[in-house]
């Protein structure tokens, strides 16, 4: 459960991000996080592992407070995976290491097992043909499957997925939204942040609106697509369909 | 023309020093990837950054002459010490030196790193001490790689200077044979043609460790 209290987040004195956000993330849910560009949602999601320092209030990972000196956040951003919009692999390290380097260095898991690992998370993500490949020689859909594989190896509580799809043409899109919808309900608990109306409508328990660094809404798919609570959320999505 | 006895006699003992050339471009490289790192990592920070960056303009700012005649003629008046050695004078000169040079490199490889690379690894639970190491180093190298391995043929080279102090590399063997047989084209030819195939095969090298490092 991730649970965010009176967060805000400011960039320089005059420009704030996150409004006072409250909210809390049950387990094993699939949210999808939409709303305009510019709405803080990449920020607030950044903000779940500390990849930004929240300004002021609080995010807790099961009742421990992730944003506070004292907290190991190596061990906490272990238990949350996260998939980038520009994929990220690390460019010096092949397809195959990519999985396996955190298993070793973090994990301290040993080499064979570490490659069994990443050998069958690439299978599950239909990247069993490129492990000797560099990133380079990816394409985006391929380099994105890897980059969830990453993040699965270290078997998270949660997987954080910041505009996954933004980078890719359609055709990817789609496989990489086939990944990430067979992983809901697996007990994984997913927050994504997404311009895709359909995937969010398919596959997400909850839909998240945000809009000018405040989350406005949160209703089930049905809810929002159908009636949303508030006139803004209503604005966004008939100016989506 | 060229009196081909006096090679023939020559060439041997000129060669010779290449060693100390070989030696002291070894070292002094090491010692100056290994400042040259640490300074690209903390000329940013505001305590000690002010040093770093004191050191780097110093060294950049003199002729290597100049440092290796002050390390070894001033600074022993300056602090009261004795002389050292001259070959440990030139290691640290030299090795001090590329670091400051080494250093500006470095900073540019490492900001040539997209942030992303970092982010990936710390969203992992990889500490700052390994992203650095496995990550961060890696690839600011990768990234710069054309540019160290120009700076370590001009380290190579400029270790000419070192029979200023007493060390017999070529430059000062050279001396020995000119004042014997008082023609310098010879030995000259030979010292040429010595640091020519040195260097030759240094960029070779090079140029093997970045295909090597291009990942195809």
């Amino acid at each position: 459960m991730i649970k965010v209290e009176n967060l805000y987040k400011d960039f320089g004195p005059t420009i704030k991000v996150l409004k006072d956000c409250n909210f809390t993330f049950e387990d094993g849910k699939t949210y999808a996080i939409v709303g305009s560009s510019g709405g803080g949602k990449s920020t607030l999601i950044r903000c779940l592992n500390c990849l930004e320092q929240p300004t002021s209030g609080s995010v807790y990972l099961d009742d421990i407070k992730v944003n506070e000196p004292k907290t190991d956040l190596n061990k906490i951003r272990e238990k949350m995976g996260m998939v980038f919009q520009n994929f990220n692999l690390f460019s010096h390290m092949n397809v195959k290491k990519n999985i396996m380097y955190a298993l070793v260095k973090v994990k301290k898991m040993n080499k064979e097992e570490a490659e069994k690992k990443a050998l069958a998370l690439l299978e599950q993500v239909g990247m069993s043909h490129r492990v000797d490949s560099y990133p380079h020689k990816l394409s985006g859909g391929e380099k994105q499957r890897v980059a969830i594989a990453r993040a699965l190896a270290m078997d998270p509580e949660v997987l954080l997925c910041d505009e996954p799809t933004s980078a890719l043409d359609p055709e990817m899109t789609t496989e990489v939204l086939k990944v990430l919808k067979n992983l809901s309900h697996t007990g994984l608990t997913m927050i994504v942040v997404t311009h895709e109306m359909n995937f969010a409508r398919e596959v997400a328990d909850y839909i998240l609106y945000m809009d000018g660094g405040e989350i406005i809404e949160c209703s089930t798919p049905q809810e929002f697509f159908a009636e949303a609570k508030t006139q803004r959320a209503r604005q966004f999505v008939s100016n989506m369909l | 023309m060229i009196n081909m006895e006096n090679i023939i006699e020559w060439w041997a003992f000129i060669v010779a020093g290449l060693e100390i050339t070989i030696k002291l471009s070894l070292v002094s490289a090491c010692l100056g990837v290994v400042l040259g790192l640490v300074s690209a990592f903390l000329s940013k920070k505001k305590f000690i950054g002010v040093f770093i960056r004191g050191y780097i303009d110093l060294f950049r700012g003199t002729p290597v002459y100049f440092q290796l005649y002050f390390c070894h003629y001033a600074v022993p008046i300056l602090f009261g010490i004795q002389s050292l050695n001259p070959a440990v004078t030139a290691v640290l000169v030299f090795g001090l030196n590329s670091g400051a040079y080494l250093s500006e490199i470095m900073r540019a490889g490492l900001e040539g790193i997209d942030k992303g690379q970092e982010e990936a690894a710390k969203a992992l639970g990889v500490s700052q001490k390994d992203i650095t190491k496995d990550i961060l180093i890696p690839q600011a190298i990768r990234n710069v790689l054309p540019a160290l391995v120009n700076e370590f043929i001009t380290l190579t080279k400029e270790t000419s200077v070192v029979s200023a102090i007493g060390l017999n590399d070529m430059m000062k063997r050279y001396t020995f044979v000119v004042a014997d047989t008082y023609s310098p084209l010879e030995p000259l030819l030979i010292i040429g043609v010595a640091y020519y195939v040195l260097n030759k095969i240094l960029s070779f090298g090079g140029k093997q460790l970045e295909r090597k490092l291009s990942y195809d």
